[in-house]
């Protein structure tokens, strides 16, 4: 059998596959350990992390739609002190990439994290500029070119490690978004987030979400995440870290030839709490079946 | 740990309009779960992503078989009821952590679908106890547990025991213990909360919210804690990871 390389670069960070985890499906990957080797992962990526601790939002959190579920948890984390101290370590652990994600609620809150995280060793970083469930930041810089580009500056003034922009689907173009982050100065982007969506309870005649929008995941959003990912494949030349509704290889291949470099698992992972693995296994067979020697030969090659 | 397996369906049946009991074989689940633990059970049909969690009624470790008494809520449920012997199915667990055991005289108190949880509870505490069920109008499971201890009903229509509700079934009766243990509709546990509070009783509440992952990476089912959680520092408990048991002291329901 011939050698097959499935390592990827991301920014001068070398994973030993392409397969990664969705921010805030997997924890710091503690509870998923039980079940997935994390060293079997080309990375993993940290749900958000803040300055300081966030409460979240009131449940319920989240609702299951026909082929995904909508959630609006609102980024509950426990701020970037309890996290330096506890997650990091853990994850240190294992032969993976950390990716930290970060959120906040002003420039101020993301610079702040970006700087702590300069001293602890983790790989990457991945600005969260994308959430629909959190009123002041998040979503607010991750709609409008200028504001992505503002805060992509300050961030990257400061960050030690190379910075992931995660882009929104909510949004009329996401390549002007992707182009705004890249000018910037952004190193990769990743996308997308979920799509903001709402469910009624017709019996209770009540919103099923307490924030009565969440964030639409799952292969629902498959589809409109895979043009997305090609479009801004063709916009941008930073390398694209490709999500939504990945649940096995072949979704995740969809991803890469249509420009992606690396893929996440996110959803996925609720349903079956070994996916990820599962998805750079397949991976691994694709090119096996296909005589496939290098990934990186399928990265965008449907044009 | 907790282990997720391929499990076969031993037997299933319908105990009245919309409430099923089923048997299930597993490989390890059954020889480590404990009364109060719950296991995640995944649809075969990829449209629902989501496990259903669904607490177990009865452990059999010699036989390495577990028993889950469930209500069909949506079209998950529905399609577990329609699980034959010999049927796979698709199981995560055991998980959370169940009720701590003791020797003191103790109330087991459920209602509706909280009622299954008390039985392998009932089974398995030695000392003296009395177990009171509340249901809407039909009895399920009162034959198993009438058998585990004193055993009383509390139903909405009269039809059966004090009409009302199980904290009426406790003050008609006279009823008292040192402690309690609790599963079901959250109007009927703020009540037991309460109570409990008021009178110094320890007790333990198991609670239920929405959940995705089930292992508490994904931080859909919290609830509120009075203190701050060792895992995000607010004020947020996991009900699938730190829960589904807690003190009622320890939680606030709203």
């Amino acid at each position: 059998m011939a050698e097959r390389n499935l390592s990827v670069d991301i920014a001068g960070v070398t994973l030993k596959n392409p397969v990664m985890t969705c921010s805030g499906t997997f924890g710091s990957g503690m509870e998923y350990s039980e079940f997935v080797d994390l060293s079997r992962l080309g990375a993993v990526v940290t749900k958000g992390v803040a300055n300081v601790p966030w409460t979240g939002n009131p449940t319920p959190r989240i609702a299951e739609v026909s082929s995904g579920m909508l959630n609006a948890i609102g980024l509950q984390n426990p701020g970037i002190d309890v996290f330096a101290q506890r997650d990091i370590p853990f994850l240190k652990q294992y032969d993976t990439r950390i990716v930290v994600n970060v959120c906040g609620r002003s420039e101020e809150d993301y610079v702040e994290v970006v700087e702590r995280l300069g001293e602890e060793p983790v790989d990457l970083l991945e600005i969260n500029i994308s959430c629909p469930n959190v009123k002041e930041g998040g979503i607010a810089f991750g709609q409008n070119p200028k504001a992505a580009y503002a805060i992509t500056k300050a961030v990257k003034a400061k960050a030690k490690q190379p910075v992931i922009m995660k882009l929104s689907p909510n949004v009329t173009d996401i390549t002007e978004m992707a182009k705004a982050v890249e000018a910037a100065g952004a190193d990769a982007v990743s996308l997308i987030n979920t799509l903001t969506g709402m469910k009624i309870d017709i019996h209770r005649r009540a919103f099923a979400l307490a924030n009565k929008t969440g964030g639409l995941s799952g292969p629902a959003i498959k589809p409109v995440a895979v043009r997305m990912v090609y479009q801004v494949a063709q916009a941008v030349q930073v390398p694209i870290i490709g999500m939504g509704g990945i649940c096995n290889a072949e979704d995740a291949l969809e991803f890469i030839l249509a420009g992606a470099t690396a893929v996440a698992v996110g959803t996925a992972n609720f349903h079956n709490p070994v996916a990820s693995v599962q998805v750079a296994e397949g991976i691994a067979a694709y090119m096996e079946r296909y005589g496939v020697s290098d990934i990186r030969e399928l990265i965008g090659a449907v044009k | 740990m907790k282990y997720k397996e391929t499990a076969k369906v031993i037997r299933q049946e319908c105990l009245m309009d919309g409430i099923y009991s089923m048997w299930i074989q597993t490989e390890k689940i059954a020889g480590e779960a404990v009364p109060g633990q719950f296991i995640s059970v995944y649809s075969k049909d990829s449209s629902r992503m989501l496990p259903r969690p669904i607490s177990l009624c009865e452990i059999d470790r010699a036989q390495g078989s577990l028993r889950i008494v469930y209500r069909v809520a949506g079209a998950g449920t529905a399609e577990f009821s329609g699980y034959q012997a010999g049927d796979d199915i698709e199981i995560l667990g055991p998980l959370g952590n169940g009720f701590p055991l003791t020797e003191k005289k103790a109330m087991l108190i459920g209602g509706g679908i909280g009622v299954p949880p008390m039985l392998e509870l009932a089974k398995q505490l030695t000392g003296e106890k009395v177990i009171v069920a509340g249901y809407r109008d039909s009895l399920f499971l009162d034959r198993e547990l009438s058998a585990n201890g004193a055993f009383y009903v509390a139903t909405e229509d009269g039809s059966t025991g004090t009409r009302g509700n199980v904290m009426d079934a406790i003050a008609a009766n006279g009823l008292e213990a040192d402690v309690i243990y609790a599963c079901g509709p959250k109007p009927m546990l703020r009540a037991i909360q309460a109570y409990a509070i008021t009178h110094g009783i320890q007790c333990y509440l198991s609670l239920e919210e929405r959940m995705a992952c089930g292992v508490g990476a994904c931080l859909a089912c919290v609830c509120k804690s009075t203190e701050v959680d060792e895992h995000t520092h607010v004020h947020s408990k996991r009900i699938c990871k730190e829960g589904p048991v807690f003190l009622a002291t320890e939680v606030e329901l709203d």
